[in-house]
């Protein structure tokens, strides 16, 4: 009898497997084809010297040659410096927004939040663009606005040395990365217990206590996310250098990103531009892991 | 209570506000208005604020290019990879939700390692890998690799979570199947994650750049964004006719966003804060 029974599960467990499966397949597909497949081939093909015409075994020379590469050492310090200027502040500047907005009437709220969504929806070709046409150095109106202001009194080529170029990049970046934090952060913040802040100011507490005592803590999971996919979106930043700068003047702008690309589809260097994909993946998973560690044991689940 | 006392710092703050908000508007202002401004107008030593004389000459331009052939490209990419991501990552995140199956924590787990995983890394064997399957420079080459992305997969599983087991029982033992189960309960009760699913996955592949720069060759078959690109390659300074094709691009998918705006925005916090 009660074999039976087990017998009898055994089959509809095996049976809801199967269906899983089934369901799982044309996603699983997908996923194998065109990326499990492909990172795989990355990283096996980043120990050859493979070009259009060769295909040799070099063990991890790529991995040697990198560093030796002083385009590359450039690219990984641009990238950090973009990385590590844009996170801080798209995390404390969208939260700062999102304080402010997500306690607005439902009509102020969405508009708002759509304004900050802009630059991310009308997409970074055409945000990239535009820009480039504001830091224009004679027909830019940053440098008309600038000099009517008495602040420069000649014309600045904003993207034409590395110090100002810079700093554009992170402008333009800024813009287009605070959108979807300020879309999480008010959903976050519209949630936190009402009963709790109110029971906290009835006690006394300043608005600044209940922010750092309640709300902070609450929406750490929030912060750990927007602090994790802004520092992913950062170390890519690919659309932005290629069409602003084209990582010039002489390499000073190019990120692992850009110089990956230009190894692979200009120079056709592909082991090699394999290799930085590797790099840049291991990048991306220290900083990642770091931040779930230093952040994440602040959370309770 | 909130309806608070004007205090100096959320007067301070709001004026602040107002003043970003300028900001992030302003390109979008600027390309709109830059589309219709003469080539005499974007040259003169003071810039128009507005456009003096609203003209259609950058458009004319524009079209001397396959414009609408890239808009049109981008409409196909757009839409076919929103359907193909629907379907699969509603069927996928079903099952995650609601069954117990074995290999499930495992699958599981590695769709979160490749969510991590930046995607552009892949690329390189990417473009090898399609060129083999002869997909590149067609627009499967531009489809076929964004549905493989899971971030579809965890949205339809934080919604499929929340539907009521007995509805599924009840429709077992009311004699439907597996499939049937899905399509006739599961299916609509999804209805909001399709929603957002859908105007996300059709927003992001309209303004993909990567993804269509390296899948993407011969003039006919690139995708508005590209064609944006390169004419900004072509004429670098004809500000005029490279805004008349980023407006071009940018309208129609600000006018999506604006229209389904509040689906959208709950679909990604939803997706996002509980996964």
């Amino acid at each position: 009898m009660s074999t039976n029974i087990f017998a009898r599960e055994h089959k509809i467990q095996a049976q809801q497997t199967r269906v899983s499966y089934y369901f799982l397949l044309p996603a699983l597909l997908f996923f194998v084809v065109f990326v499990a497949l492909p990172m795989g081939m990355g990283v096996y093909t980043s120990f050859f010297k493979y070009t259009m015409s060769e295909f040799k075994f070099i063990g991890i020379d790529n991995y040697l040659n990198l560093f030796k590469d002083e385009i590359f050492v450039r690219s990984v310090k641009n990238t950090l410096i973009i990385v590590v200027g844009s996170v801080p502040i798209v995390t404390i500047f969208s939260l700062w927004l999102a304080t402010i907005i997500y306690n607005m009437n439902s009509f102020s709220r969405s508009f708002f939040r759509a304004v900050y969504y802009l630059p991310v929806v009308t997409g970074s070709v055409a945000v990239v663009v535009v820009w480039k046409w504001i830091f224009d150095r004679y027909y830019g109106i940053l440098n008309f606005v600038l000099q009517g202001l008495g602040i420069i009194n000649k014309n600045v080529a904003w993207l034409g040395q590395v110090d100002t170029a810079i700093w554009c990049i992170l402008t333009i970046l800024l813009t287009t990365s605070v959108g979807q934090p300020i879309v999480l952060y008010v959903a976050s913040l519209g949630n936190i217990d009402r009963s709790l802040t109110e029971a906290a100011e009835v006690d006394g507490a300043t608005s600044f206590q209940v922010f750092w005592r309640i709300k902070w803590p609450t929406i750490m999971p929030t912060t750990l996310y927007v602090v994790v996919i802004t520092t992913i979106n950062s170390f890519q930043c690919f659309a932005l250098i290629q069409l602003l700068t084209n990582g010039g003047p002489a390499f000073s702008t190019s990120t692992v990103m850009f110089y990956l690309y230009h190894n692979a589809f200009k120079l056709f260097e592909y082991g090699y531009a394999n290799a930085m994909g590797v790099v840049l993946a291991i990048l991306i998973g220290v900083f990642s892991a770091l931040q779930f560690k230093v952040m994440g044991n602040k959370i309770d689940y | 209570m909130d309806k608070a006392k004007l205090t100096p710092y959320r007067l301070i703050s709001t004026l602040l506000l107002v003043a970003v908000s300028l900001t992030f508007i302003f390109p979008f202002y600027w390309i709109i208005t830059g589309a219709f401004k003469t080539r005499d107008a974007i040259m003169a030593k003071i810039p128009e604020f507005f456009p003096s004389v609203w003209s259609m000459e950058n458009f004319d331009k524009l079209f001397i290019n396959p414009a609408w052939q890239w808009f049109a490209n981008a409409v196909i990419v757009s839409f076919a990879s929103m359907i193909l991501v629907c379907l699969t990552a509603s069927m996928a995140g079903y099952v995650l939700a609601k069954k117990r199956f074995a290999g499930r924590a495992l699958l599981f787990s590695m769709f979160v390692a490749a969510m991590a995983l930046p995607k552009q890394v892949v690329l390189v064997p990417l473009v090898n890998l399609v060129s083999s399957m002869n997909m590149h420079d067609t627009l499967w080459a531009a489809i076929l690799p964004s549905v493989g992305w899971p971030f579809g997969i965890f949205l339809m599983k934080q919604f499929a979570e929340g539907i009521p087991g007995s509805l599924m029982e009840a429709s077992r033992i009311d004699g439907a199947n597996e499939w049937q189960t899905f399509v006739q309960i599961v299916v609509p009760m999804l209805k909001p994650a399709f929603g957002a699913l859908a105007i996300f996955t059709f927003i992001n592949t309209w303004n993909d750049y990567f993804l269509q720069l390296v899948m993407l060759v011969k003039r006919s078959n690139l995708t508005i964004s590209l064609g944006v690109a390169t004419l900004q390659g072509e004429y670098s300074t004809d500000y005029g006719l490279i805004m008349a094709g980023a407006a071009l691009g940018a309208v129609p998918i600000v006018a999506i966003f604006v229209a389904f705006q509040n689906a959208f925005t709950q679909g990604i916090a939803l997706g996002a804060v509980k996964g």
